[in-house]
């Protein structure tokens, strides 16, 4: 068993490696005809004579190279314009987009003619050599039972090297995904075969690749949690909610609504997570779209207003972090063998009060720039500076939001820094629906951790694997229950406490803080609140 | 202002600082010669199996000492001259006190077993104690652990965790047998064989064999068996820890000995937690409580008398908790190895032999006694006000569905629990529906 977990694990990291070289594999050539498709009559116009002569019928062996030489052209050429003051002809599409789409639809060669291929052997040996290996532990790892031996002692899970490299090749694909997606056009094309099931006519975005590693990638990790947790229903039940959320509504509706000519939106994205719910494009999109689009806005409002706080005040905000929201199920299943990296001291708490809460301020200006733009788009269609308000644009607004905490924040740090920061420091420190949520479940919940009476011992597990970085010990010990604003109802707490002393529960908004006085149960002189 | 010195930073020690600053205004001073810092002994196995670091294990960040103006001290105190109220510390400092509360726990337990100090033998108490199990346990291939008690087992997981092969001895028919009924032990015994420890019932330690250094090569039972090992952990109970005393005039018998208000013979001396001896039985216990929770009730109730408000060692009804492998065990009230007299029992055990619940009461009154869950977590609060309110059996079953604790979704088993119950005493017992737990203690 221990044999077959190690050849799982070769397996595994024979179709990361292979997943990894695919930018650097096949080539990148650009046939006249390819140009007359992709490129709109103002582009052609712009730059046909320059990609005639250094792109068409030149080829390139990466993503990579093709990509810059046409964003060097496009650049080059949008400078000539703005310093000619040719306004009608600056080019506005994304340069990197722009590249993309291009190299997409360029692929040549070894790739171009291998994508199921290729596909068997990055993501068919990544997500085979990852369930051999997780499935072993199912013996391995003997009777059910909570199996935190040797985290601390582990590479990869105490930020030693594994951990290292792990952290740098997330960082790596995030940075690619967000702000450089035509370098990895190809790991694109493998997915190819996979949108054509959704829809033959299309090619896999970079969105669509992430959604399919995402998804795979908390199906995987989920029945390792599966594995894991299997003595205990709570996470047992919620691990398979939580998959099953990404995978119907944020990844097979999001590709089957299209079909119908619907909007591609995840129902369950409430704002402001879904943080361009007010955008004017995504109205125009939901207005436009029939009843079902009309539905769908009607639907985000009611969602993020009515339907977020009532179920907090009565499940907790873990109704949506540890059971319906994407990014909570990566970090419980990718995330679950790092939760204990997430730092349990006092100023991090003190630090995570102001950032978490300054994001959702944040995103509350964000939305009353794009909602101010939108109202305009509608109502004012003649106004000039429809965007402007208070002397700033909501496109730069948003643009900020969406560079600094859609990517940055969201992506790059929340799942890049897993082996480094915890599993969860978008959700603790970034997360502008969760710092929504936390406030309705400080002050107005029935949800609560309660103590059992005096049973603690102070072990410091429950802390320890509390990927919200709550000092769980610190109330548990003095007898008081945990009502925390960051407390995403994981239940990893009561899980792993070995005296049976944490209940995740709902009952009255009465007394859920429980004994606040210092003394546990003991001596019998005392009165204690109960 | 006073100033009180309590040697010791253990849970008994560390909670009547904590108590007394909350209460007062006094000097603290803490001395410990085992950690600068307080940390949370039971937690030491989970440092050794790698599911914390030691500094996990430490309740409190380092800052916390000091923003509480108790002030720490690491070194090793070797006298106590009560006559001048100063302590002699190996450092060659010596410091005053007002008051002094002793805390300095226990040491485990040695039977002058031939081989008992070899390299490779050890208990498992104190933070040195982890170390050095850290460095035998380096090179070690298998673990003999002698006595079947909850350091025991934990030693037990600890080595197997490590891949190291375990046999315990245990001197009873049932691991734990002095303190576990029969049934409730034999459960214990089959999980430990489950996790593949060899178990060695109805054995003792004859002796302990060099290996020709000064390690250890093997032990031989009382039976002749001859066990090869390079670990030999010895977990036959502890000792109070109160050497340093003997000098003294406070008064040892095996640990400090101290009325119900933890003072010693002397005034201004107090002792808490594993090695304060009560001169008499308080609510029936034991005269030493080894107990992480009576040191901490221990340091509550001491802290009042400190600062003013007289008070006695009454603690509540009994209850313990403990974990074997992946059991959890939790206790309220007495169940005892041996059923008393003018007890009745009920035990009930899940098919697949994992979940257990074993309840005693007054066969002649019905008031509940004490109950012994496995697998199964209760309710602290309701269970304490059921003994101190003599509740009866029959109340106690009927409302088993709103005194289960264990985490949502899991399954329950109290129609199973009840209609065996039910069929065994032939009481009237109806299982209510699970209500808040709060509303059955305001009515209680």
């Amino acid at each position: 068993m221990k044999l077959l977990k190690n050849i799982g694990l070769a397996i595994f990291l024979l179709g990361l490696v292979i997943f990894t070289a695919l930018p650097f594999l096949g080539s990148f050539k650009m046939s006249e005809q390819i140009m007359l498709e992709q490129l709109s009559e103002q582009e052609l116009g712009n730059l046909q004579s320059d990609f005639e002569e250094k792109i068409i019928d030149v080829e390139f062996g990466t993503s990579s190279a093709f990509g810059n030489a046409v964003i060097d052209i496009y650049n080059t050429k949008n400078e000539e314009l703005k310093a000619n003051e040719e306004w009608d002809k600056v080019m506005y599409t994304q340069e990197k987009e722009f590249a993309f789409k291009l190299a997409k639809a360029s692929t040549t060669g070894f790739v171009a003619d291998n994508k199921l291929l290729l596909f068997f052997l990055s993501f068919g040996l990544g997500i085979l050599g990852a369930l051999i290996y997780v499935y072993q532990d199912l013996k391995l790892l003997g009777p059910a039972g909570i199996k935190n031996d040797g985290v601390y002692h582990s590479a990869a899970q105490n930020r030693g090297w594994i951990g290292i490299v792990t952290f740098l090749w997330l960082v790596s694909f995030y940075v690619l995904l967000y702000f450089n997606p035509h370098i990895i056009v190809n790991l694109t094309n493998v997915v190819d075969p996979v949108k054509h099931l959704f829809n033959p006519e299309a090619g896999a975005s970079q969105w669509f690749l992430y959604g399919f590693l995402y998804t795979v990638t908390m199906i995987v990790m989920g029945i390792r949690m599966l594995i894991k947790y299997r003595h205990n229903k709570y996470q047992v039940v919620r691990t398979i909610t939580v998959v099953l959320f990404q995978l119907i509504f944020a990844f097979l509706m999001v590709e089957i609504l299209p079909l119908f000519d619907l909007p591609a939106k995840d129902l369950k994205n409430a704002w402001p997570l879904d943080h361009y719910f007010l955008f004017d494009w995504n109205v125009q999109q939901l207005l436009s779209s029939g009843h079902f689009g009309k539905f769908l806005f009607f639907w985000g409002i009611i969602l993020s207003i009515i339907v977020v706080p009532v179920m907090v005040y009565f499940f907790g905000k873990r109704w949506y972090c540890s059971w319906v929201c994407g990014c909570g199920g990566l970090a419980e299943t990718l995330g679950d063998p790092y939760r204990q990296l997430s730092n349990k001291k006092l100023w991090t708490w003190k630090l995570e009060r102001w950032l978490i809460n300054g994001v959702l301020v944040f995103a509350v200006i964000m939305t009353i720039y794009t909602g101010y733009h939108t109202y305009n788009v509608y109502n004012n269609p003649d106004m000039d500076g429809k965007d402007i308000l208070f002397g700033l644009s909501a496109y730069d607004v948003r643009s900020w939001y969406g560079f600094l905490i859609g990517s940055i924040f969201a992506g790059v740090i929340g799942t890049g820094f897993y082996p480094i920061l915890g599993n969860r420091s978008w959700c603790r420190f970034g997360c502008p629906l969760a710092a929504y949520m936390g406030i309705v479940q400080r002050f107005k919940s029935r949800f609560r951790i309660t103590t059992n009476g005096g049973q603690c011992i102070s072990c410091g597990n429950c802390s320890t694997y509390c990927e919200q970085g709550i000092d769980v010990r610190a109330y548990a010990q003095k007898g008081q229950n945990i009502v925390r604003s960051s407390c995403v109802g994981c239940g990893v707490c009561a899980a792993v406490c070995p005296r049976g002393v944490l209940k995740l529960e709902n009952g009255p908004e009465e007394g859920r803080f429980g004994n606040e006085g210092p003394i546990v149960l003991g001596n019998d002189g005392f009165k204690i609140d109960v | 202002m006073e100033k009180i010195v309590i040697i010791g930073n253990g849970i008994a020690g560390v909670t009547a600082a904590r108590h007394i600053r909350k209460n007062s205004d006094n000097e603290i001073l803490i001395i410990s010669a085992e950690t600068e810092h307080f940390f949370s002994r039971t937690a030491l196995m989970y440092v050794f199996m790698g599911h914390m670091r030691f500094q996990d294990i430490k309740p409190y960040e380092d800052w916390f000492w000091e923003k509480n103006r108790i002030d720490l001290k690491f070194d090793y105190v070797e006298r106590v001259d009560t006559d001048t109220k100063s302590l002699q510390l190996k450092s060659g400092q010596s410091v005053n006190y007002d008051k002094l509360i002793i805390a300095t726990g226990s040491k485990p337990n040695k039977f002058g077993w031939p081989g008992e100090n070899l390299n490779g033998v050890q208990g498992l108490y104190s933070y040195q104690d982890l170390e050095m199990l850290e460095e035998n346990s380096k090179t070690a291939k298998s673990a003999v652990i002698v006595g079947g008690g909850l350091i025991g087992i934990e030693m037990a997981e600890m080595m197997i965790s490590r891949g190291i092969e375990v046999t315990l001895l245990v001197r009873e028919s049932v691991f734990w047998g002095n303190v576990l009924p029969q049934k409730d032990g034999e459960l214990i015994n089959r999980h430990i064989k489950e996790h593949h420890a060899k178990l060695r019932l109805h054995t003792e330690l004859k002796e302990i064999v060099d290996d020709g250094n000064g390690n250890v090569a093997a032990v031989i039972t009382q039976n002749g068996e001859k066990i090869d090992c390079q670990i030999v952990g010895l977990t036959v109970g502890v000792t109070p820890n109160v050497n340093f005393l003997k000098e003294s005039n406070i008064q040892i018998d095996r640990g400090v000995v101290v009325n119900e208000y933890f003072e010693s013979n002397i005034q201004d001396v107090y002792a808490i937690g594993d090695c304060a001896q009560f001169t008499k039985s308080v609510n029936g216990r034991r005269n030493i409580e080894q107990v992480w929770y009576t040191g901490r009730i221990m340091g509550e109730t001491l802290a009042q008398t400190i600062c003013g408000n007289k008070m006695a060692y009454n603690p509540g009804p009994w209850f313990n908790s403990a974990k074997f492998f992946d059991i959890e065990y939790q206790t309220y009230g007495w169940v005892f190895a041996k059923l008393q007299e003018g007890e009745k029992d009920f035990y009930w055990e899940h098919p697949k032999g994992k979940i257990a619940l074993h309840i005693v009461w007054d066969s002649s009154t019905s008031v509940f006694k004490g109950i012994n869950v496995f697998g199964i977590r209760m309710r602290h609060q309701l269970f304490d006000q059921w003994l101190k309110g003599q509740a009866k059996v029959e109340e106690v079953m009927a409302n088993l569905k709103t005194a289960n604790f264990d985490p949502e979704f899991y399954s329950h088993y109290e129609k199973d629990i009840i209609q065996k119950f039910v069929e065994e005493t032939h009481k009237n017992v109806d299982l209510k529906p699970k209500t808040w737990w709060r509303k059955l203690i305001t009515n209680a």
